[in-house]
């Protein structure tokens, strides 16, 4: 691999051109100076009046004072959930559910570019992710799964599924608006009610959402959203009036919470990390390809359980993928999130920040050759820039552990089963890619992946009807189709 | 002239297709439901569930990549050894369970068409189960039941055959291989069963079965770090907690026991089951 260092400028006129900014205005996401927890379908101050702020990564400013939320908060919250379950939502016909998750996806779609702007403040994503991806999908998983409302009965779990009751959920912070939706809208369709656990420095667009299902009139109680650190989680978890978890998060946490319900009779479904695998053939459509590898890591800052973060590409081709791969970094805006023409943001926080330092660190230290991208990166906030790996071996730490950032990890095979052998010679199973234009060989290799996706000629696509989850220490149970439903009701 | 004395029979475990006795070289005491000695049967160690799982984990990829079509020949080639062996199971149930000749050939029945349903299902919980997904886009975007690996059975302690086919098939007919521990005071029925799957085109390694003492196994299967999915049916509700508590190590998919007539027999096939999905693009 002679060409890591060929940055490949010279033949690329791009490398001169510049771009003016085009800043989305920070204004419209009319943000409150401060939130409550929403309990009750109303905000309310926390026992212990106690806030802490939710800071712009971009630029380390507090964007809001949010609710350090208490157990016995938590409690309140829990109660809430119960006596709307008692009360009103489990003996709504679905009919009626089903209307009003539409009037919720409605007005998502409404106010999309202020949930948009807030999503991009609050985790520094890039605004043109937030605005195509987060968004438009938050707003299609609540109308599929309104949809499926008042047809429980089709969806294959038998005549007269029931609901469970009060499902506690716990979000991560890399798609804030979104994890609310992949779990707020199933529960609520098979006839649940919610306790949502947004993550600690993403709370703001559930905050939003929380005024959405205000103005769509839900009945209080049946959606709780409670603010806070670890502790609000493990509150929830521990809570015995809570029938059912469902968690997306680190492997390591998703194990404790396995842990501490075992002995009880909630029902669990967990959503943990990976250590995705892209694999690259000497026949695939390079253009495309190249592309769905920077897409496959570098979409969301690398923030995604499911990113392709090992590349195995085929011998063959390994100069020239690697060659062209640096060059497209080389190319990559990163800098302001709210700038439409960025697309790398910035690191969600200082913690994950010193994580991916760590980690990326043993990589050069462990004899993997190290490029990274030499773009300017602002003075304040938190930043990472696009890193690519070469010469990658599979006991290095940068092949075995989630970095979850914007690095990319590179390693080589000779033949279809050594590919499929090293895609799955990791202890997590979610997500892989496949890039070949046969499509046989693609299926042949899809069969014998053990991951929960398979990309084939694409990668980190995501749909409401499209079950999405781990096999093995990725986790178990689907969100997205009819079967994310299961999850949710007593089957 | 003396009387014929009958020849008895030592019951061993069942591993890779081979009737091993225990490494250990331990036995126990089997009686019957009225006091009696049944057999001296083989005590499974540590070792042994090892060696069963080491089994299971190399048989699997291959009985998954069998045709559905195949391994419901396989699954119902069972029923037909059964079939011929009805007396000697129903001896067994009968001696195991305390059962009268009539009740006890009556479970056997029972357990046989069971073994027949589950064949069935071999090639029916692809469609079922799975099924293909309308996404925005050009792609043809699809989901399969795919098995969960090896599967860890704690077989029902009273229900010495139903129950034993129940559990063991559930997660065989979905691609998954198989570590069952029998039933501890009842365990001569699977044996026997386990035998008649070996001289039923049963691949090694699909089915291993390890007799011994519940409590002694039972962590091991919990924290066995190759074994994907723990079905815990055959112990009782406190220490099904502290077994769950040790699959969460692995993040395994645990089967909880379940009150009698609870859940549908499909929870049974989809509680070691993933969906696996596939998106494929679309273009000229």
């Amino acid at each position: 691999m002679t060409d890591v260092d060929d940055r490949g400028l010279s033949n690329s006129s791009l490398g001169s051109l510049g771009y003016d900014a085009a800043p989305e205005s920070a204004s419209i996401a009319r943000l409150r100076e401060s939130y409550g927890l929403f309990i009750d379908g109303r905000f309310s101050d926390p026992t212990s009046q106690e806030q802490f702020a939710s800071l712009n990564p971009a630029t380390e400013e507090t964007l809001a004072m949010v609710s350090q939320a208490s157990s016995a908060d938590v409690d309140r919250a829990v109660g809430a959930a119960r006596r709307a379950y008692d009360s009103t939502w489990s003996t709504m016909s679905g009919a009626e559910r089903s209307k009003y998750l539409f009037r919720i996806a409605r007005l998502i779609q409404e106010r999309a570019r202020e949930l948009a702007v807030v999503e991009t403040l609050d985790n520094g994503k890039p605004i043109r992710e937030s605005r195509d991806i987060d968004i438009p999908l938050a707003a299609a998983h609540f109308f599929y799964y309104a949809g499926w409302a008042d047809k429980l009965e089709y969806a294959g779990f038998g005549e007269r599924p029931a609901s469970l009751g009060v499902a506690g959920q716990i979000i991560p912070w890399n798609f804030p608006l979104l994890m609310a939706a992949w779990k707020l809208a199933p529960a609520l369709a098979a006839g649940n009610t919610c306790v949502l656990k947004p993550a600690e420095t993403t709370p703001l667009s559930a905050l939003v959402l929380a005024e959405i299902l205000q103005q769509a009139e839900l009945p209080e109680g049946v959606v709780n959203i409670v603010t806070g650190d670890g502790s609000v989680g493990a509150a929830l978890v521990e809570h015995p009036g809570v029938n059912k978890i469902a968690f997306t998060g680190s492997t390591e946490v998703g194990r404790i919470i396995q842990r501490a319900t075992a002995s009880s009779e909630k029902k669990l479904t967990l959503e943990l990390g990976g250590k995705g695998a892209n694999i690259v053939f000497e026949d695939a459509p390079i253009d495309e390809m190249i592309e769905g590898i920077i897409d496959g890591i570098f979409f969301n800052q690398g923030h995604v359980c499911c990113a392709g973060s090992r590349l195995l590409v085929q011998e063959s081709i390994a100069d020239e993928v690697l060659r062209r791969l640096i060059r497209r970094v080389e190319q990559l805006r990163v800098g302001d999130p709210m700038d439409k023409n960025t697309d790398v943001g910035a690191i969600n926080s200082a913690a994950q920040l010193a994580r991916i330092e760590e980690l990326t660190a043993y990589g050069a230290l462990e004899g993997a050759t190290r490029y990274t991208s030499s773009c300017t990166l602002p003075e304040r906030g938190y930043w990472f820039a696009p890193t690519v790996f070469a010469d990658v071996s599979q006991s290095h730490r940068i092949a075995r552990e989630e970095i979850f950032g914007p690095v990319l990890s590179v390693l080589t095979f000779r033949t279809p089963e050594e590919a499929v052998a090293k895609a799955n010679n990791t202890n997590y199973g979610l997500a892989c890619g496949v890039w070949s234009e046969k499509g046989s060989r693609s299926l042949w290799v899809a069969q014998r992946l053990r991951a929960g996706v398979v990309w084939a000629n694409t990668y980190n696509r995501f749909d409401p009807s499209s079950p999405f989850g781990g096999m093995r220490e990725s986790g178990f149970g689907r969100e997205g189709g009819r079967h994310g439903l299961e999850a949710y009701l007593n089957v | 002239m003396s009387e014929r004395q009958d020849v008895r029979k030592t019951y061993k475990l069942l591993i890779n297709g081979a009737f091993p006795r225990s490494e250990s070289g331990r036995s126990y005491e089997v009686l019957t439901s009225g006091g009696d000695f049944l057999a001296n049967v083989a005590q499974g160690s540590r070792k042994d569930v090892r060696d069963a799982v080491s089994a299971a984990r190399a048989a699997q990829p291959a009985w998954w990549a069998a045709s559905a079509y195949n391994r419901g020949q396989v699954v119902y080639r069972l029923a037909e050894m059964a079939e011929s062996r009805r007396a000697e199971l129903a001896e067994h149930v009968a001696l195991a369970e305390g059962l009268k000749e009539r009740s006890a050939a009556a479970q056997v029945s029972l357990a046989i068409d069971r073994i027949v349903w589950y064949a069935g299902w071999c090639d029916k919980v692809t469609q079922v189960l799975g099924g293909a997904n309308p996404v925005a886009g050009p792609f043809f975007n699809f989901s399969l039941p795919t098995p969960s690996g090896v599967v860890a059975v704690i077989a029902p302690q009273d229900s010495s055959l139903v129950g034993f086919v129940d559990t063991v098939l559930a997660p065989i007919v979905v691609g998954n291989t198989v570590v069952a521990l029998a039933s501890e005071r009842r365990p001569t029925p699977a044996v026997l069963l386990g035998e008649m799957s070996v001289t039923s085109d049963f691949p090694a390694g699909l089915l291993n079965i390890v007799t011994g003492i519940t409590a002694e196994l039972a962590p091991t299967v919990a924290t066995h770090e190759d074994i994907d999915g723990l079905d815990l049916e055959g112990v009782d509700h406190d220490v099904a907690n502290d077994l769950a508590a040790l699959g969460a190590e692995s993040i395994k998919r645990v089967l909880r026991p379940r009150a009698k007539g609870e859940g549908s027999p499909l929870a049974r096939l989809r509680a070691f089951v993933e969906t696996s999905t596939v998106w494929h693009t679309i273009g000229q």
